[in-house]
């Protein structure tokens, strides 16, 4: 009985965590329509500024508190003033991926300053439990609660009673007549970004405090706890993300009570799955309203896609195939190699997010199930190498098709959500399903690359075996695009209700793309495994998702020549400039950041 | 047989409320085949809402859809337009980014045979896997199509069949309304509802636009249609329905209901009777 009272008190106070960082983003999507995928790394920011006020400056708690928030500020509003505010009128899908870029810059920047081993954050607070009830509470816990308080009643009076509130609850409610009036909408958004920062700043410095541990991983998990919370409640409602996220704190906590900590996780995303797909205006908006447009206007770029002669693209690919004719390292051919599983990953990606506008952020879920099937194929069953990869492709296919199609009905960025919580939740039950996935050990003795008893263990043979997969790939996929699937998909992509219109069947086509595209990744994810002989859970991650969805973007969405250029790109300069491993990702994000502003249809052009 | 009786489309009582606005109320409405009704009204009476609701967009509150004699109240936009229902849209709906070659052919998506097998389950599979070897029989079908969309942007003259090749985001405002009608009637309809073809047209336009619903008209097909310009609803419709704040307050002959009390003080402003600053208003 007193333990109940004690995951009830739990779950509230984790929850309060959350609501500090939904509401955050329920300003945000209130004003701007845009689910800020940044707001997680300014937690992560908040959390480090703690660290650096607590540990090495000696602040004084209410101080540490004022000069995270203030801090954090600072970040939000830099992030408003030259992240997104340059793309106010772009295309819809820009300020998403700027979104995604800077949180993948911010958390990187953290990571190179603090490196990624986890710190202790201490509370200062003293360490007893008074009894309540049946259960123990601790000052942390009222700090918690207090500080949850307090924000919500400034907030509260910010909103009901200043002239800037009024002018964010304007533009939250209709934005162009807001503006029509006279309201600054350029001040709102600053306010909106600085409070939602201040909050999710100050959230991240009380849960590292909590746990009395930070780390760089934080960042993407408190991104998507706040997603969920924000989305129970009702996307930009603010007082339904409180609700939604203390609903989420108690829901974690009564199932970690009952299946175990490692579950936790597991809980938060499958009950945004569950709300997205049933009720996906949040829980208190009427099941029949329409969801709210996340944004409107033209989807992706419109460009003139660079045609490329067929005799030069035959001419490429000659050259490549007869390359390990010639003294090249086996250096090269690494990078090369590389960059072909890439390509394959990147031509699934630049079907799913370009041709047929499902900008996924979990696509390396579809590698790990693509992996998995092959190794254990082959490791356990005795299957052959060459077998198990197209087994791989296609329990890819259907597995990740299934997966993903409660979602089909969504939009825009919840499109990106469910597929990120999707990503997540493979990777847990990965983590989890001990007795077939071997769990956190992971699988190691994987059989080598064999075709036909043969086994590929030379550089030169397993370049040519991934080269010519992927070419074969790709050819499939120019096929599929010059037939009426092409065009269908890039029909839904344009305007999904002109094509339901027009008879059009959104599950059949979205799914068609995800089969064909979840085979694509599964094929990469394959022979990816049998190259290392050893993959884990962590071994296909967010990091490969963001890095294929960069490589799309560069060589322009929905582009198959411009994926694999977009590839051989981003694999081989930062080995021609020798940039150390750590840095890449941080190049990535800014490489992302800087496409969207400047050069949103990539360098051939979107299809 | 007993076909001959019903109308081609019958609404009855067809409601759908939007929070405490009756966005479309009661409304009944009677199309036999061949004929074409007008829906005019001011802004905001409901007309394409209505429209939403009969092609299966959004779902009426109350009230029922018949076409053909089949009720099909509530059904899914994808099989009214496999029922030969075809529309266009009131703000353009082109897909930007397809060529008005593509645009025109999705028009005729729902006619494909070859490529798209009515085999249950595996069927989606079967069109994946015909859509990438592509057999004779389905590189016949799309040649043919394509043919077919090339008599429909001839019916435009010279305006669209240059720009065959454009992405249509690259195409004028008339051009895009244009291209929505070739992509209408690249299905083949039975019912082709038309939510205000020359919205954004110039004098010269209208007349094309005008001529080339006239045509259709006389080809036999069944028009619903949502305009503004009278002049060209009284000269082409068999009957008008005036709508306001979602009723209907009037039907008849073009020249008959435009001279209806209602209909002018719906058109002039509510209570017209009233108030100087109305009547500078209007």
């Amino acid at each position: 009985m007193s333990s109940w009272l004690d995951y009830t008190i739990n779950g509230l106070i984790v929850g309060n965590v959350y609501a500090l960082v939904a509401v955050g983003l329920a300003l945000i999507f209130g004003v701007s329509r845009l689910i800020n995928f940044a707001q997680g790394s300014i937690y992560l920011v908040g959390a480090y500024i703690g660290w650096v006020a607590v540990v090495q400056l000696h602040t004084p708690l209410p101080l540490t508190i004022i000069v995270v928030a203030a801090a954090a500020a600072v970040v939000g509003l830099i992030i408003e003033r030259f992240g997104l505010r340059p793309l106010q009128n772009s295309v819809r899908i820009a300020p998403l991926l700027a979104t995604i870029g800077i949180s993948f810059v911010l958390d990187q920047l953290v990571m190179l300053t603090f490196s990624p081993n986890p710190r202790a954050l201490p509370s200062q607070l003293p360490d007893v439990r008074f009894q309540v009830g049946g259960g123990t509470i601790g000052p942390l816990d009222l700090l918690i609660a207090g500080v949850g308080l307090t924000s919500a009643l400034l907030l509260f009076v910010f909103l009901r009673y200043s002239k800037l509130g009024w002018a964010v609850r304007a533009a939250s409610q209709d934005r162009d007549a807001a503006m029509q009036m006279g309201v600054d909408v350029n001040r709102v958004n600053q306010a909106v970004f600085g409070i939602a920062a201040a909050l999710g700043g100050v959230s991240g410095m009380l849960v590292g405090m909590y746990y009395n541990q930070i780390d760089t991983a934080m960042s993407l998990q408190a991104t998507l706890k706040g997603v969920v919370a924000e989305v129970v409640g009702g996307a930009g409602n603010v007082p339904g993300a409180v609700i939604g996220s203390l609903l989420l704190g108690l829901v974690e906590s009564y199932g970690v009570a009952v299946f175990g900590t490692s579950y936790r996780n597991l809980f938060a995303f499958l009950l945004l799955v569950v709300v997205l797909v049933l009720r996906p205006n949040g829980l208190f908006a009427s099941a029949r309203q329409a969801p709210p447009e996340p944004l409107t206007g033209t989807f992706i770029a419109p460009s003139r896609p660079v045609r490329i002669p067929r005799w030069a693209l035959a001419v490429a690919a000659a050259i490549f195939a007869v390359l390990p004719f010639f003294p090249v390292s086996f250096y090269v051919l690494q990078t090369l190699i590389n960059a072909w599983l890439l390509g394959m990953l990147a031509l699934s990606l630049t079907l799913v997010a370009g041709t047929m506008g499902q900008v996924s952020l979990g696509h390396a879920a579809l590698l790990a199930i693509g992996a998995y099937t092959s190794a254990l194929l082959s490791l356990t069953l005795g299957v052959p190498v060459g077998l198990a990869i197209i087994a791989g492709g296609l329990m890819s296919a259907a597995l990740g098709t299934l997966l993903i199609s409660p979602s089909f009905r969504l939009r825009g960025h919840y499109v990106s959500i469910a597929t990120l919580a999707i990503g997540e939740i493979v990777s847990l039950v990965i983590l989890n399903w001990e007795s077939v996935t071997r769990g956190p050990i992971g699988i190691s003795g994987i059989p080598p690359l064999s075709l036909f008893g043969y086994d590929l263990i030379s550089p030169t043979s397993i370049y040519w075996f991934s080269f010519i997969v992927m070419v074969v790939l790709a050819l499939l996929q120019g096929r599929l695009l010059g037939s009426h699937l092409g065009r269908s998909f890039r029909a839904i992509r344009d305007d999904d209700i002109a094509a339901r219109a027009y008879g059009l069947s959104l599950n059949r086509y979205k799914s068609l793309a995800f089969i064909f595209g979840g085979f694509a990744a599964g094929v990469s994810g394959g022979i990816a495994a049998h190259l290392y002989s050893y993959i884990n859970h962590e071994t296909f991650n967010t990091q490969q998702s963001i890095l294929a969805l960069t490589v799309v973007i560069l060589g322009g969405l929905g582009n198959v020549v411009g994926a694999i250029v977009g590839s051989v790109a981003l694999v081989g300069l930062p080995e021609v400039f020798r940039i150390a491993a750590e840095y890449r990702i941080l190049i990535y994000g800014i490489v992302l950041l800087l496409l969207v502003r400047f050069r949103p249809q990539g360098l051939l052009g979107t299809i | 047989m007993a076909e001959q009786h019903h109308p081609m489309l019958s609404l009855r009582g067809l409601t759908r409320r939007f929070g405490g606005l009756t966005a479309v109320d009661a409304i009944d409405l009677d199309l036999a085949r061949g004929e074409l009704i007008s829906i005019i009204g001011p802004n905001g009476a409901g007309k394409t809402t209505l429209f939403n609701l009969v092609t299966g967009l959004d779902r009426p509150d109350a009230g029922t859809v018949h076409f053909e004699g089949q009720d099909i109240t509530g059904l899914s936009p994808e099989r009214l337009a496999a029922e030969g229902i075809a529309r266009t849209f009131q703000l353009g709906r082109v897909f930007g980014n397809l060529s008005v070659m593509d645009n025109v052919l999705i028009g005729a998506h729902t006619r494909l045979r070859a490529v798209k097998p009515a085999v249950p389950v595996i069927g989606p599979l079967l069109e994946l896997g015909l859509a990438l070897l592509r057999p004779a029989s389905v590189k016949a079908e799309e040649e043919r199509l394509r043919e077919e969309v090339k008599a429909i942007l001839a019916r435009f003259g010279e305006r669209l069949l240059p720009r065959i090749d454009q992405p249509a985001y690259s195409l004028s405002y008339a051009n895009r309304r244009r291209v929505e009608i070739a992509r209408a009637l690249a299905l083949q309809p039975r019912l082709l509802l038309l939510d205000e073809p020359t919205a954004g047209m110039n004098p010269t336009e209208t007349a094309e636009m005008q001529a080339l619903v006239a045509e259709l008209k006389a080809e036999g097909l069944t028009i619903l249609l949502i305009e503004h310009k009278l002049e060209m609803v009284m000269r082409l419709s068999e009957r008008v329905i005036v709508m306001d704040e979602g009723k209907k307050i009037a039907e008849g002959p073009g020249e008959q209901v435009r001279t209806e009390p209602k209909v002018i003080e719906a058109y002039l402003g509510h209570g017209l009777s009233g108030t100087a600053e109305q009547e500078s208003a209007a």
